[in-house]
């Protein structure tokens, strides 16, 4: 990229150094202690090179889930985001040039609001951990105490971002069971945890454990003043009462399972809904429905006295950049499913993981599953030795295990989490069965 | 060159019909426990050809980069590579799963330790975490580990100091860090006024943030004293990376004795920006705070890469997994083509483009404060404002009627109808002069055709008004409002 000589010409400089001359000497330095360039086809090389080392879910059954998923995702979905238009284009100050991009993400906030049967949604956080921070410290909003009230069985992740989402409104994070039988949440531990000072309460369904948790429509029947955030699969949401209908006040999760690559975990996109009387509260950006000057429909960014770069310290969230291209993944995603096609990939995936979860528990040394409760796409199962060492013999048979458990929910020793989705065949399931029999012994 | 966006009357997507053809049909019967199942479901169920052409016709009312120059202030809209979005979607990225055996993503492990060595050796920093997702979360896990160290040295502090032209993202994440903001004015110069930031400063401080250049586009000349002010009464020094494109290869935050900075992979690296994200915010420090960057970390044993989470000390997670990798990929490879000595000219061509596109419209549009800007400069329209009623707003949407993306406007606020402008380093010498004679024109252009602009995009002026009093927020809202529902 040499100067254009003709610009240093017409500024009357001989050298471009002279437009630095306000460095003063003492902070200058002479180069970048990097190689040189490289030409285009050097780099794809090296690069392609260096990821080959990366086993893939397309090469490998895997059978490997909590809260990233390898689902089947149709071409057309990049087709649309990788058009110019979309991808090189900043956040639509602009409105009136950036239509397409703000009706995209009104019609990605109105299939959050759908899926999830809340009134609005924003047009995305980052992931559904920081999107559980900034529910926690929207409920402190809402309702001014400090106690957030989270499940044990949750990600060790999801944990350590939300300490560090509460810690600067002071919120204590406290934890409550679950039912060692079912694996749902236990409602007595709630009413046991539960004080004056409770801001908020979080749940999750499916849970940590993918059970499809009948006793989180309770909370809010038991506990009808304290805001109630519930996080979700999305997908599972083809099936299963949306949290709209039993009172959540926030929704959250990770969009990553509807059309997104796993991306060895980002970019991912946080879900972030809530019901009208909080909107004002909400983090993140928001897209409004209008009309132009002529009294045509438009649409624009709205509600942005929350954001930033208005209310600066005083804002909702600190938020700027977010997962913009992705949401309009996700729409995309779901403008082809439609509710019939997301239907049914969600049957697919519960049908998979039931499928699987009877052909281990036939294997000598595993408990499958662990709890009783009802499953979504995984299931928790108690396998004869430590699951990080059973993952290191699995690939060895070109397989990719399950999620150890023990480093989320301390209590559960030598247990993990077994996924199944719409890509697992049954050679997988098949492949995986005989070498978990043969590392069993 | 005229131009002249497609202007589609595009449905919602909503209110699309047609019949399904998505192919993973199945009517397998499932069950749902008994009170969790749902009743009812309604999106749009219409053949993919539909979608794709819904898609096609929204983008084509879309302006991005790839459609002209896009001089958004402080964004850095530079051109994106195609090669980074080949390899950042090839399969070996996009169907991994961050939970895998190390064994298995050595390539992901080996490809982030680089990256984060590539950084340091741009910033003259020491350790560099890949984790943050975006610039505001970089700012967030910066001031978490100024907390932490603090902390650690049983100095806990409460306040944070920010200039008053600092990007807004800076007191809101050290707001959600929990510390009191405290705004100071810029001198008469443009830069950080050393008397107030000495006023401000006391051992309540726990760091300074500061933005260099600045967004006005100026060196903050008293950098070195400045340093020296703020760790005198033991704060920290937080570098915002916004502006990292116009420095490169010329000076460097670690020289400059910042202590924390954050990098926006998505400005200087060339990753795209997606219509407001994907991003990347990688944080790097000094040795001194290492042991508080967010876990994993990255470690190299014998030709073989490790995560390490057993740190005594560390803040713990920002965001799940290890960061947004996709984008690191694309971060990465382009640091890879440019090299050192490349970065270094990227950041010569964006100082000299700035400086070149200034003087081309000076004096018709004021310029405050001294005139060696770096990779962007404000000036202001008051004198256009004032004599025609000519607003930066009516500037920037004439601009979009002649084919430019505009500046950033009314920011910063110091500045009375502010414009500011950044070309970066990927615009030609004629598409400057192009973009100069637009600014010229709309400034000697009737003030009454100025104020219908815009009428080449897809629709005239939005009304914003309208959009926060009727707060239309979904297609339910929308049905609601319309009686439909």
């Amino acid at each position: 990229m040499a100067l254009d000589r003709r610009m240093l010409d017409e500024l009357g400089i001989e050298n471009v150094e002279e437009l630095f001359s306000d460095i003063p000497g003492e902070v200058r330095i002479d180069d970048i202690p990097l190689p040189k360039g490289k030409s285009e086809i050097e780099v794809v090389r090296q690069v392609q090179a260096m990821l080959a080392e990366n086993l893939t879910a397309d090469v490998a059954p895997s059978f490997l889930g909590g809260g990233y998923y390898h689902h089947f995702i149709p071409s057309a979905v990049n087709t649309i985001i990788s058009r110019s238009e979309f991808i090189t284009s900043y956040t639509p100050y602009q409105a009136e040039i950036s239509q397409g991009m703000l009706q995209s993400l009104f019609e990605y906030q109105s299939y959050i609001a759908e899926l999830t049967a809340m009134d609005a949604a924003n047009s995305s956080n980052y992931d559904w951990s920081t999107a559980l921070g900034e529910a926690a410290t929207m409920c402190h909003r809402i309702l001014p105490k400090r106690t957030f009230l989270v499940p044990e069985a949750m990600s060790w992740d999801k944990r350590s971002v939300l300490k560090n989402y509460v810690s600067g409104a002071k919120l204590n994070v406290v934890e409550y069971s679950y039912d060692p039988f079912t694996g749902e949440l236990d409602l007595d531990s709630v009413r046991e945890k539960m004080t004056e000072d409770v801001c908020g309460i979080y749940a999750e369904v499916p849970n940590l454990f993918g059970i499809i948790d009948s006793q989180a429509p309770k909370l809010k029947q038991e506990f009808p003043n304290i805001p109630l955030v519930v996080g979700v699969n999305p997908l599972s949401l083809a099936l299963v009462k949306p949290p709209g209908e039993y009172g959540a006040d926030i929704v959250i999760g990770e969009g990553q399972p509807l059309g997104l690559p796993m991306n060895v975990g980002g970019p991912s996109l946080g879900i972030f809904a809530c019901r009208m009387e909080h909107v004002r509260k909400m983090p993140g950006r928001l897209i409004g429905m209008t009309r132009d000057q002529d009294g045509r429909r438009a649409f624009c960014m709205t509600l942005q006295t929350r954001e930033q770069h208005i209310r600066r310290s005083k804002a909702t969230s600190n938020i700027c950049t977010n997962e913009a291209l992705l949401a309009v993944a996700v729409s995309a995603y779901l403008g082809m499913t439609g509710s019939k096609g997301l239907r049914s990939v969600a049957r697919i995936n519960l049908k998979k993981a039931a499928e699987l979860m009877e052909r281990v528990a036939e294997i000598d040394g595993y408990d499958s599953p662990v709890f009783s409760g009802a499953h979504f796409n995984e299931f928790v199962v108690k396998a004869p030795l430590r699951p990080e060492k059973l993952n290191k013999l699995l690939l060895r048979h070109g397989i990719i295990g399950g999620l150890p458990l023990q480093k989320h929910v301390p209590r559960l020793v030598d247990h993990m989490l077994l996924t199944a989705t719409e890509m697992t065949s049954d050679d997988d399931v098949d492949r995986l069965v005989t070498a978990l029999r043969e590392v069993a012994q | 060159m005229s131009y002249r966006q497609a202007r589609y009357d595009e449905p919602l997507i909503f209110e699309l019909k047609g019949e399904n053809d998505f192919c993973l049909m199945s009517e397998d019967d499932v069950k749902i426990p008994e009170g969790m199942e749902r009743t009812d479901l309604c999106l749009p169920d219409i053949p993919e050809m539909d979608v794709v052409r819904h898609y096609t016709n929204l983008s084509q009312m879309n302006f991005g980069v790839d459609n002209g120059m896009y001089p958004l202030g402080s964004c850095t809209m530079k051109y994106n590579p195609k090669y980074a979005d080949k390899l950042s979607s090839l399969p070996t990225v996009a169907s991994v799963h961050p939970c895998q055996d190390e064994d298995s993503i050595q390539g992901a492990l080996r490809l982030m330790r680089e990256l984060e060595k590539s950084l340091c050796a741009i910033s003259y920093m020491d350790a560099v975490t890949l984790q943050p997702a975006a610039g505001a979360h970089g700012e967030f896990t910066g001031m978490l580990i100024a907390k932490a160290y603090h902390e650690d040295r049983e100095d806990p502090r409460s306040e944070v100091i920010v200039p008053d032209s600092a990007h807004g993202t800076n007191p809101a994440s050290a707001a959600m860090a929990g510390f009191t903001v405290i705004e100071i004015p810029s001198g008469p110069d443009g830069c950080v006024d050393l008397e107030a930031l000495k006023a401000a400063l006391s051992e309540r401080t726990a760091a300074v943030m500061v933005t260099n250049p600045n967004t006005l586009g100026l060196f903050e000349k008293d950098i070195t004293k400045l340093a020296e002010m703020v760790h005198s009464v033991g704060a920290l020094l937080y570098y915002d990376g916004a502006n990292l494109n116009a420095i490169m290869g010329m000076t460097a935050p670690g020289i400059m004795d910042f202590d924390i900075v954050h990098f926006n992979l998505h400005k200087t690296f060339a990753t795209p920006h997606g219509g407001g994200g994907p991003g990347a915010g990688p944080v790097g420090v000094k040795q001194f705070l290492e042991p508080y960057l967010p876990v994993p970390r990255i470690v190299s044993e014998e030709g073989k890469y490790r995560l390490d989470y057993d740190r005594f000390d560390t803040i713990g997670k920002v965001r799940s997994m290890f960061g947004n990798f996709a984008v690191l990929v694309r971060a990465y490879s382009y640091i890879l083509a440019q090299g050192g000595d490349g970065l270094k000219e990227v950041s010569q061509k964006a100082v000299l483009n700035s400086n070149y596109l200034k003087s081309k419209v000076v004096p018709t549009y004021e310029m405050p404060f001294a005139q060696l800007r770096k990779h962007e400069f404000v000036v202001s329209a008051k004198k256009l404002a004032k004599e025609k009623g000519v607003h930066a707003t009516d500037i920037a949407k004439a601009l979009l009627d002649r084919g430019f993306m505009s500046p950033t406007i009314y920011f910063p606020s110091l500045v009375e109808e502010a414009l500011m402008i950044e070309p970066t380093e990927s615009e030609s010498k004629e598409t400057l002069d192009r973009y100069a004679q637009a600014l010229l024109d709309i400034a000697n252009a009737d003030p009454a055709e100025v104020k219908k602009a815009p009428i080449s995009t897809s629709i005239s002026r939005v009304d914003e008004v309208y959009a926060a009093k009727e707060l239309i927020l979904s297609w339910r809202m929308y049905q609601r409002k319309a009686g439909l529902k």
